[in-house]
């Protein structure tokens, strides 16, 4: 069958189940553009900005479990897809996006709007694609999406130009592919699962260590039946929250920086660190020679480089995390594994107990921690996907909400891109109509991809964003109240700069205001209940500080601030502690 | 520790761009990088030196492994592989010291491969040290110019299967 090379495209996208393709025309890239105006299955979301489209893509894929898909034009438009790219690829997100390039007889010329884009992406791509022959687009388009959502998952680019895009092909879809360099590990070693499972049977303080990498594989029901089966306390990280319900008594919260204190006592004690799907990432860590000092390791992940990155392991398993779960699970059961965690979730529960998040609430002025906690609780019993832009608005959501199922949080953890909420919204919003769709955002943050808010209006995708507005930005801010003397250099913006409300009416959304706690339900109901986007300005406290916090560098269980308490040698109930060692 | 790795990648372009950036931008430094057509036109092998502990080392090889287009690498055993460079030293020679020069090319068994007015071009072939003792030697004359292939290098044939 005959066809051109951008319609070879369009014909490979509808054989890969794509349902919505997020992008921004422009000269080169107007054949593939002409080839998705009437492709059936195929929805085009016309984003404000290539940057938005790439954000939106790619919490599309995390929501949905599904490749991402981005179409942009060379030059700009392709330069404005790098920081989503980074983005995914630090937070190992599938995407295939398409870039237009000049044509191939002045590639090299710095033709008008050329970009190197396949070099500038080389490293933050799993792989990338400059197509030089149109006759292999099917086999690319096949490559590109086995990659992105192969192995550990990530960003891969296809670099087309735009005589590529017209040249005529004979189109199939390849059946097989075949690349010979990539082979990933699904399952694991079973002598490395043995050990495994017989350190768990024997640990007295064992800790589950969750990150992305179980959400990635699925592997969120299997988590679950190995924590109930061995009575595992859970620590989940930011990419990791939906790998475990927030509400089960098991679940022993976020580590790190901004994590709880209980959290980081129980990284510091436990004599068995359980780590699946994560990297032992600096900002969980802090100083990695006081991290988990008296635990072996088990560290199990798809990706051989992640495992002996950061910290030393005494099982390394390779491997998919849900298979690998499994086979512990039942290696667990054929040994007749019995929990031995009583003492120790006390511990847990004890310092849970003892050093929740809190703060001081107030009749007057509305605390952050307390919008977020009021969107927690009038959301409890609807289906909600939560996303967050990045400062300290994101710290609150991970501090207050409860995620509890897998798939309904998408922040950006890697790379803290400031501007991913709202865009990852309609991303989230494309791939569950029927959920409500929050983004938990900063002043600052929100202005960095504002104008989205025309692609949620036009595309009627009803998405509610919540602006903790303390008119700085609040993290940065934060850090120059404790580290540079108070100079708050570069950091305030005007509260009333822009007038939020009058914005989102500007593009035909809801826009409310709350200034004091007394009006706070109301507009958040409102926005919740309203049938399009909404937007919340809500004033609150402008200084508050996000606390627990481990100060950079330092060990994780010497916080600032919270609760008062010492490092973990000083926490322990000298009683519990006797009987978790017996 | 240096280590010869033995990369085997798909003979593409820019796969040699992909390699090169990685290690530089994981912070691992290469010493010396040679990379020709393999027996399979459709690979090639890159033999790259580096200086780098065994932390360092399972993760720069991890790395390159995660590269689609890498498909083999190895830790050349220095006991158990042939290694070779070739060197062209283009060497101050005025008359009465030309016969000097070609004694030491004699002795290494290089070659004279040009002749000018006040220089000869020796060409060498060998392992890094027997190069490095005669550009030693060398230098006493002056050498004007120095070019270098950088080290490939097999693993014996005693080791195959
Ligand atoms: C694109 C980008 N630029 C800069 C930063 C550095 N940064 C981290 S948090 C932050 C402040 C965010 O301000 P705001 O969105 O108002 O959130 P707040 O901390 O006040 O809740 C900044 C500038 C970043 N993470 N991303
Ligand atoms: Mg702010």
């Amino acid at each position: 069958m005959k066809s051109t090379g951008a319609q070879a495209i369009v014909k490979s996208l509808q054989a890969e189940g794509v349902e919505v393709v997020f992008g921004y025309p422009g000269g080169v890239v107007l054949p593939l553009f002409d080839a998705l105006y009437d492709a059936d299955g195929i929805r085009t979301i016309l984003t404000r900005h290539e940057q938005g489209a790439t954000h939106a893509a790619d919490a599309y894929a995390r929501v949905s479990g599904r490749v991402g898909v981005v179409a942009v034009t060379s030059g700009p438009g392709a330069a404005n897809t790098v920081t989503g790219i980074a983005n995914a690829y630090m937070d190992s997100v599938p995407l295939v996006v398409i870039t237009g390039q000049v044509a191939t007889h002045v590639l090299g010329t710095d033709a008008f709007q050329e970009t190197d884009i396949t070099g500038i992406t080389i490293p933050i791509t799993k792989h990338n694609y400059l197509v030089d022959d149109a006759a292999d687009i099917p086999e690319i388009m096949a490559e590109a999406f086995h990659i992105a959502s192969t192995g550990r998952p990530g960003p891969v680019l296809i670099d087309v130009p735009v005589d590529m895009f017209r040249a005529e092909i004979a189109y199939r879809f390849p059946e097989r592919i075949s690349l010979p360099g990539y082979k990933p590990t699904v399952k694991g070693h079973v002598k490395q699962i043995k050990e495994a499972a017989s350190l768990v049977s024997k640990a007295r303080k064992p800790l589950l260590y969750i990150g992305g990498g179980v959400l990635a594989s699925n592997a969120a029901k299997e988590l679950k039946e190995l924590a109930e089966l061995m009575q595992l306390p859970v620590v989940t990280t930011l990419m990791g929250k939906g790998a475990f319900p927030e509400d089960h008594h098991l679940y022993t919260g976020m580590p790190g920086m901004h994590g709880g204190k209980f959290t980081n006592y129980a990284i510091t004690e436990t004599d068995l660190l359980f780590a699946i799907g994560v990297r032992f990432d600096d900002r969980v860590t802090g100083k990695l020679a006081t991290f988990a000092t008296k635990a072996k390791v088990v560290h199990v992940d798809i990706d051989p480089a992640e495992i002996g990155k950061n910290r030393g392991v005494d099982v390394p398993i390779v491997g998919d995390a849900r298979s690998v779960i499994a086979g512990v699970i039942e290696r667990l059961r054929k040994m007749n594994a019995q929990p031995r965690t009583d003492a120790w979730m006390r511990v847990i529960d004890d310092w849970r107990a003892r050093f929740p998040f809190h703060y001081h609430a107030s009749e007057t002025s509305i605390m952050p921690e307390y919008v977020v906690e009021r969107v927690r609780e009038l959301t409890k019993d609807r289906p909600t996907i939560y996303c967050t832009e990045v400062g300290q608005n994101q710290m609150w959501a991970c501090q207050y909400l409860r995620i509890r199922e897998p798939r309904t949080w998408a922040s950006s953890g890697g790379l803290g891109t400031m501007g991913f909420g709202l865009p990852a919204a309609i991303g989230a919003q494309l791939a569950r109509p029927d959920h409500l769709v929050i983004d938990i955002a900063g002043d600052g943050s929100i202005q960095m991809n504002s104008q989205e808010l025309a692609t949620a209006v036009i595309n009627k995708l009803p998405v509610k964003v919540v602006i903790l507005n303390n008119g700085y930005l609040g993290m940065v801010r934060q850090w120059q109240e404790l580290f540079y003397d108070r100079r708050y250099s570069s950091s305030t913006l005007p509260q009333d700069c822009p007038d939020f409300v009058k914005l989102a009416e500007a593009y035909g959304a809801l826009g409310l205001r709350a200034t004091t706690p007394a009006e706070l339900d109301d507009a958040l109901l409102r926005a919740f209940e309203h049938d399009g986007p909404a937007v919340v300005d809500v004033r609150v406290e402008r200084e508050e500080n996000v606390f627990p916090m481990v100060a950079p560098g330092g060990s994780i269980d010497e916080m600032l601030g919270g609760i008062p308490g010492g490092p973990v040698s000083e926490m322990l109930d000298g009683e519990l502690l006797e009987e978790v060692w017996e | 520790m240096r280590h010869t790795l033995s990369v085997v990648v798909e003979n593409k372009p820019g796969v040699l761009t992909r390699v090169a950036s990685l290690f530089a931008r994981r912070g691992f430094n290469i010493d010396s990088l040679a990379v020709g057509e393999t027996e399979d036109p459709t690979l090639s092998r890159m033999t790259i030196v580096v200086s780098a502990d065994e932390r360092a080392l399972e993760q720069v090889t991890k790395q390159l492994y995660k590269l689609i287009n890498v498909l083999k690498v190895q830790d050349l055993d220095p006991r158990e592989m042939i290694d070779r460079e070739l060197v062209l030293f283009k060497v101050n020679a005025p008359a009465d010291r030309r016969a000097e020069i070609i004694e030491i090319a004699n002795v290494f068994r290089a070659k004279i491969v040009d002749v000018g007015r006040a220089s000869l071009t020796v060409e060498a072939t060998g392992t890094s040290e027997k190069l490095a003792a005669m550009e030693n030697l060398l230098r006493a004359y002056g050498i004007k110019e120095l070019a270098r292939t950088g080290k490939i290098a097999l693993a014996r044939g005693s080791r195959d299967a």
